[in-house]
């Protein structure tokens, strides 16, 4: 079987880390060999994986080393639970040097020395909330990634998110290969959410390939480092990442995406209540022009 | 060749343009224009100081090019650091011959390569740790600094690295002044804005440390040398003059300069301005913040320096006046002897100039002095007020061309046919091989100063020979000569 290079995006928060790698759990019980590659300064997306606080991050370990070529790929290679080989680009604190710059050096790193192992089945790179600038799309360019799944929500934020990433889709999808295989919505208990996200599916041009329902074991497995497969195999929730791994194995379904306007998403929004109509004669009033009104 | 017509030089713009697509075409012809001596202003004519067209090679440089190469660089006590990637530091190291006296590595520093040497990891978690630590260094390695500025390249802008939080912070510890300038290559259209941003850097962060200090004992003759960056000695070939008739140089700006001349300039009595487009800015805020007057001057040629050194006299009392008479006479049998020697081996000959900040305009008078005549010149990153200052210069119905390009420059050259080409080391081998004389009139080709009556005779000197060089009879193959349609126009 080919690799099959996926990534994951979606707005900050929304349990993008999680779901990667409780999905990737599923994708190991199934016999697939898989390689997380965090694409977020904070450097999060192994910890379920490797029962570890944070790992060592390529570009904190090439700081420290002097740079980058200094590194060896066993450095910060590290294989957690079923073999699943983890990796985190890591970055700077908030507020100083280039995040971006750290994803692009760390990426370029792990193909120079070879971390894309022939017999590997799948790689995930699990991204920072926004596509702030270049460096946070290099896993969607040439020759990386051709698969994205946004992780969103019934909320309206979150849709709004999801939205814009599949413009930066549309631009990458022109020059490169890469296409949207799907929504993944991780339930914030909205009302009517599996039906919302489907409706914002279809007018993307795609499918929410799986709806993750809301269960406290995903919060007692993360407290323990854990994914839900490992910590309570027979748990419910552990069936539902394994329903989405296998799902995304048969995946055929990739799209050059059809985002939306900004009205069409408010229509959307409206049309299930999440957005109330606007009453546009209270624009720009303040509470007093109101009261006196 | 006689003297081009307004009409002929119009249809030479005319049809260099032409080869343009129509965008570029557009654009760049507000960019060349006929000299009208009758035009009171030159944004009637020409434009300048706008983006460069892609595509073109232009002869431009960066804002850390006229912050860090032009402006700073030269101030011989400070350590000027290039704080970025190596390369902006080494590749302008040493190149543009700012003469400065001093031991250099110990109380100098002018020749040297200080870089924070940027690897990935300084651009991913950012500079400032590694720009602390290297200003830490300098401390220790070169004590006998007077300060130090933190010249930006492109990847500091880009990042945010927070160099002004550094420099204060140093500035404490050390009790020196150090000086962030925020001249990333990316920002503007040429060095002009590099230039602008080191004066505004100068004086939020150097000019008024000694407001409120009255120790310095002044006289009513103080002054200082702005905008003259002693390439090849030439603010020393100024100074003299200035010091002969009376005058006292509080401050050289910046060549051979120091911080303490900078701080001292606020207590002189006159600014006298060489480059007028790259120190301008400077001298503008000191007339309004300290009510010093200033005047541009020129000390190129004889005609022009006694016309400068008059009008600078001027601004004195009558020891002062007798003062610049008494100094021209005395060098008067000197430079008269030059103009005899020289003035019949170059008379009539014609000249192409394409520079940087004032010399497209203040060379002219020395060329005149020899009988020479400039029919064709251009700024690199001029503005309007220098254009201005050129239409009165130059010959009605020669060209003027801003931010010229390779194509054009050449194009020019081929259809007016000069004698000499004064411009600088990119364009000097492409028009040697066109068989042209050629001076490069940034670096004054290794030789100088041409400032000041000594200057003038060294100019004199290699003007000629460069122009009279026996070679350019030589440039053809001798087996060519005979087909060749036309003579080298240039032999003697």
């Amino acid at each position: 079987m080919a690799l099959r290079q996926c990534a994951i995006y979606g707005k900050g928060g929304i349990g993008k880390s999680t779901t990667t790698q409780n999905l990737v759990a599923g994708l190991a019980e199934l016999g697939k060999k898989v390689m997380i590659v965090g694409c977020d300064p904070k450097a999060d997306s192994t910890r379920l994986i490797l029962h570890a606080k944070a790992q060592n991050s390529i570009m904190q370990m090439a700081a420290e080393a002097g740079s980058v070529e200094d590194l060896e790929l066993e450095d910060v290679l590290k294989t957690g639970y079923r073999e699943i080989k983890c990796v985190e680009s890591g970055g700077p604190e908030p507020g100083v040097g280039c995040a971006g710059r750290g994803v692009i050096t760390a990426i370029n790193f792990l193909e120079e020395e070879g971390a894309y192992d022939e017999d590997l089945d799948f790689v995930f790179y699990d991204v920072l909330g926004d596509v702030v600038c270049g460096g946070f799309a290099m896993p969607i360019r040439e020759n990386k990634a051709q698969e994205i799944y946004i992780v969103c929500s019934g909320e309206m934020m979150a849709m709004y998110a999801a939205n814009n990433i599949a413009k930066g889709i549309v631009k990458y999808a022109n020059s490169g290969g890469v296409r949207l295989a799907g929504l993944i919505c991780n339930s914030r208990q909205t009302a009517r959410e599996d039906e919302l996200i489907m409706e914002l599916a279809a007018k993307l041009g795609t499918q929410m390939i799986h709806f993750v329902p809301r269960d406290n074991v995903v919060q007692r497995a993360e407290i323990r480092r854990m994914t839900v497969i490992e910590y309570e195999p027979a748990a419910k929730q552990a069936e539902e990442y394994r329903s989405l791994a296998q799902k995304i194995i048969d995946n055929k379904n990739m799209v050059i995406p059809t985002p939306i306007t900004m009205d069409e998403l408010e229509d959307l929004l409206m049309e299930f209540g999440v957005l109330e109509e606007v009453d546009e004669s209270i624009i720009g009033k303040t509470a007093v022009a109101e009261a006196t009104a | 060749m006689p003297a081009m017509t307004r009409e002929e030089t119009e249809a030479l713009i005319q049809e260099v343009l032409e080869v343009y697509p129509e965008k570029a075409k557009n654009d760049r012809a507000k960019h060349l224009a006929v000299n009208d001596q009758s035009l009171e202003k030159a944004n009637k004519c020409i434009t300048s100081n706008r983006k460069s067209l892609p595509g073109v090679m232009t002869i431009r440089g960066c804002a850390y090019a006229g912050s860090k190469g032009v402006v700073w660089g030269p101030i011989k006590d400070m350590v000027h650091v290039s704080h970025g990637p190596v390369g902006c530091g080494q590749y302008s190291r040493a190149g543009r011959r700012n003469y400065y006296v001093g031991t250099t590595g110990i109380n100098t520093f002018g020749t040297m390569n200080f870089t924070s040497d940027f690897q990935e990891k300084d651009i991913v978690f950012g500079g400032d740790k590694k720009l602390a630590k290297l200003i830490d260094e300098i401390e220790v390695l070169f004590p006998l600094n007077k300060g130090i500025t933190i010249q930006s390249e492109c990847p500091i802008g880009l990042i945010g690295d927070d160099i002004e939080a550094v420099a204060k912070i140093k500035k404490k510890e050390h009790g020196k002044t150090v000086v962030p300038v925020r001249c990333e290559g990316f920002r503007g259209v040429s060095q002009s804005l590099g230039h602008h941003i080191a004066n505004d850097a100068i004086r939020d962060w150097v000019l008024e440390n000694r407001d409120g200090d009255d120790s310095f004992p002044t006289t009513p003759y103080d002054v200082a040398v702005i905008g003259d960056y002693n390439i090849g000695g030439d603010a020393w070939a100024s100074r003299t003059l200035l010091e002969e008739m009376g005058l006292r140089v509080v401050a050289q700006w910046s060549g051979d300069g120091t911080i303490a001349e900078i701080e001292k300039t606020p207590k002189v009595k006159l600014n006298l301005i060489h480059c007028y487009r790259s120190m301008n800015y400077i001298a503008r805020h000191m007339e309004e913040k300290y009510h010093i007057p200033w005047i541009e001057y020129n000390f190129f040629g004889p005609t022009k320096i006694a016309e400068s050194l008059r009008r600078i006299a001027a601004h004195f009392d009558d020891t002062i006046k007798e003062g610049a008479e008494r100094v021209i006479e005395h060098y008067k049998a000197e430079y008269e002897a030059v103009i005899a020697k020289y003035r019949p081996r170059l008379e009539g000959k014609r000249v192409m100039l394409y520079v940087g900040g004032l010399r497209p305009r203040h060379v002219i008078g020395a060329y005149e002095d020899l009988g020479m005549e400039v029919v064709g010149t251009g700024y690199e990153f001029a503005h309007n007020d220098d254009y201005d200052r050129t239409i009165k210069e130059m010959g009605n119905a020669t060209l003027l061309y801003d931010d010229v390009t390779g194509y054009e420059f050449e194009e020019f050259v081929k259809k007016v046919q000069p004698d000499l080409i004064g411009s600088g080391i990119k364009e000097k081998y492409i028009f040697q091989k066109m068989g042209i004389p050629f001076r490069q009139m940034h670096s004054w080709d290794y030789s100088g100063p041409y400032h000041g009556f000594d200057g003038f005779a060294i100019f004199a000197r290699d003007m000629d020979m460069t122009l009279n060089n026996p070679c350019w009879k030589n440039i053809k193959a001798p087996w060519k000569k005979e087909t060749a349609s036309e003579p080298v126009k240039a032999a003697a």
